[in-house]
């Protein structure tokens, strides 16, 4: 049975020219132990979802204006504000992008890895303290102890991202949502941390969603990933299938836009697959038409008359594509 | 091919509080005895993660921020003691396209008066003239003549970043500096400004220093590469020899942490890990400044900092051991 069950999912967003659904009929299942990933450009709609999931829209604003979202069998949609605190960090958690702005910097770590166990978990003062060292040994950070009195601006940036994964996992949350963890890390600080989500999830067997925009991290770290564009999911399926051989033409620009690393490397160098344009804005999201269509090179008469729906390749591969099979 | 730019031995140092007001002043030391060519028509990247005193050394080129030691010529012409109509001059002969598009263009000013801010800082053309330049760059960067009366506000970043790019070739430079023109936008936009770059390297002749974190960009624009770690330059080579054979450990270790999208190399290769941060720069240690994250490091490492050396022809690195990790590192590929 998969932990986390989406069905239909629609999220509006209110704007000055009116309800805009930022989420339009999202589906996916998350298994238990699973890592699945959300890939697409700024404006797609991934940590929308994240936050839907986690009911962190921002109110008066967004809302959920139908589907269901059920963990472990339990209706979160509707769910009351109180149920939800008590989901929120115990089992379900997020990281964020910033390791810098989302840590308290008047507080040392060790009261905000503390302030979580005392809240979740009713530990005493003196027994929060000490799982908290715990903790930061689990995130591999060197002498854990002394460092829970630090302050997060005397720590460095992997260092910090870090901490907020020992906050995240401090209940053993069976779902970790990690919103972009490592876009403001260098490159082998990100190794770094991926390496510890891996051993954390083998460890835990949590359940791990990843938002992300870069498809080497996919590749590295999720078993599935769901290609979202402008609310919709463009393509959904195993992250080995969609590399390979990517039927929505969104997934394939995707991959080839970015210069990955060539082993070896040879002198011919090709100019780079552009996809043009840009997302489109909020206004036109929801209508009944292919919105990749306007930078789509593929493009027919169809894209602009009928919102395509999945075409399925193989048990758990769909694309959104009315050219799905030809590509 | 011609050198179009020399640094040699480049300092840019800054000052740090002192402990009291008696304390002996210490200086971080941001770029440290940097020295190398960039070639007419070519472009060199530098690679480095942050804090290690790339975008420093291309301020201190651009004479944006003040070196404190050695020297950088363009076309045989020292540029670090430069004042006044001296320097004027030569800024329009080096250009800068900034990281982040958002923050880099006044939000007051219509595109057109972005573009032109250079001619009427560093030129003394006519107004027409002027407009027709302006007009010329709007098209070669992929904008529209309409475009031309707007605010930034009203642009994408992509095309805020083509702003960037038209206003920096507005004076005819012979250098441009781009320091991380992607790495604010998104992924798919990259491609149309890396595109757009390399076109407008061909139709202008233009030299780049490219600044960026991200191997791959590097790889696919560069022709020369030098990597840097805590203000000196680890290893220097071809884009080729660089990628295909590093020397450094640092470099390799680089190179193994870039994700990637290949499965079959993915199983098979072996991530070099570099575990820890970076040392203190105010407090740099005695010997080689890797040494504390280096896999391979020995008693040498930590007594004796190694110098930049060639190792091959147009090949150099700053190690004691170098390309022990890299060859410990095919063994373990084909055994």
């Amino acid at each position: 049975m998969s932990l986390l069950r989406v069905r239909n999912l629609r999220i509006e967003l209110r704007t000055r020219d009116g309800v805009a659904p930022v989420i339009d009929d999202l589906g996916f299942d998350l298994a238990e132990g699973e890592a699945i990933s959300l890939v697409g450009e700024s404006g797609c709609g991934k940590s929308m979802t994240a936050l839907g999931i986690m009911g962190l829209l921002p109110q008066q604003i967004g809302s959920i204006a139908s589907g269901s979202i059920e963990f472990d069998g339990e209706e979160l949609v509707g769910a009351s504000e109180r149920r939800m605190r008590e989901i929120r960090g115990n089992e379900i958690s997020m990281i964020f992008q910033e390791p810098m702005t989302s840590l308290n910097p008047v507080y040392t770590v060790g009261e905000q890895i503390a302030e979580v166990l005392r809240a979740h978990q009713n530990l005493s003062r003196s027994a929060a303290w000490n799982a908290a060292g715990d903790l930061l040994d689990a995130v591999r950070i060197p002498n854990p102890r002394s460092r829970l009195a630090d302050y997060p601006f005397q720590m460095s940036g992997g260092q910090r991202q870090r901490v907020m994964i020992a906050i995240a996992l401090a209940c053993r949350p069976k779902i970790l949502i990690a919103d972009e963890p490592t876009t403001a890390l260098d490159v082998t600080v990100q190794a770094q941390i991926f390496d510890l989500l891996r051993d954390l999830r083998r460890e835990t067997g949590t359940s791990i969603i990843l938002i992300t925009h870069d498809m080497g991290a996919v590749a590295e770290m999720a078993d599935r990933m769901i290609v979202m564009y402008a609310g919709r999911t463009a393509e959904i399926g195993p992250v080995d299938a969609l590399i390979s051989h990517p039927r929505h033409p969104y997934t394939r620009g995707l991959i080839s836009c970015v210069p990955h690393i060539q082993v070896p490397l040879t002198e011919t160098r090709d100019e780079l697959t552009e996809v043009g344009g840009v997302v489109p804005s909020l206004s036109e999201f929801g209508a009944d038409a292919c919105l990749f269509a306007s930078r789509c090179v593929h493009r027919t008469d169809e894209c602009d008359s009928r919102r395509p729906g999945p075409i399925a390749f193989g048990p758990d591969h769909t694309a959104d594509c009315w050219h799905a099979e030809a590509l | 091919m011609r050198a179009l730019l020399e640094v040699r031995n480049l300092q840019v140092r800054f000052a740090v509080r002192r402990r009291g007001i008696l304390g002996p002043r210490s200086y971080l030391r941001a770029v440290d005895d940097v020295s190398f060519t960039v070639a007419t028509g070519e472009t060199m990247a530098i690679v480095g993660e942050s804090g290690s005193g790339k975008t420093t050394a291309a301020l201190a080129i651009a004479r944006l921020v003040n070196a404190a030691g050695g020297s950088v010529s363009l076309e045989g012409e020292e540029l670090l003691g430069l004042k006044g109509e001296d320097l004027r001059r030569v800024r329009s002969k080096v250009q800068f396209i900034f990281q982040d598009p958002y923050s880099a263009l006044d939000p007051r000013r219509r595109a057109e008066a972005l573009v032109r801010e250079p001619l009427d800082a560093l030129t003394d053309r006519s107004p027409e003239v002027k407009q027709q330049i302006v007009a010329e760059l709007f098209a070669a960067a992929g904008l529209h003549p309409e475009q031309l009366r707007l605010f930034p506000h009203q642009f994408s970043g992509g095309q805020r970043q083509r702003i960037g790019i038209a206003r920096a070739l507005a004076t005819r430079p012979k250098l441009v500096i781009c320091d991380e023109p992607v790495s604010a936008l998104d992924v798919a936009v990259q491609a149309q400004i890396l595109n757009l770059l390399r076109r407008l390297q061909t139709e202008y002749g233009l030299t780049y220093l490219f600044i960026s974190h991200d191997l791959g960009v590097v790889q696919h624009m560069s022709d020369h590469v030098a990597v840097m770690y805590m203000g000196r330059i680890v290893e220097y080579a071809d884009r080729i020899r660089l990628f295909n054979r590093p020397q450094h450990p640092y470099t390799a270790a680089l190179l193994s942490a870039v994700p990637s999208i290949d499965m079959s190399k993915r199983s098979r290769r072996e991530r070099i890990l570099i575990p820890g941060d970076p040392p203190d720069p105010v407090n740099l240690p005695q010997g080689c400044r890797f040494a504390n994250r280096c896999p391979i490091a020995r008693d040498i490492c930590t007594s004796r900092e190694p110098a930049l050396i060639e190792i091959e022809a147009g090949h150099s690195a700053a190690c004691h051991f170098p390309g022990e990790l890299a060859l410990q590192e095919s063994r373990h590929q084909s055994s």
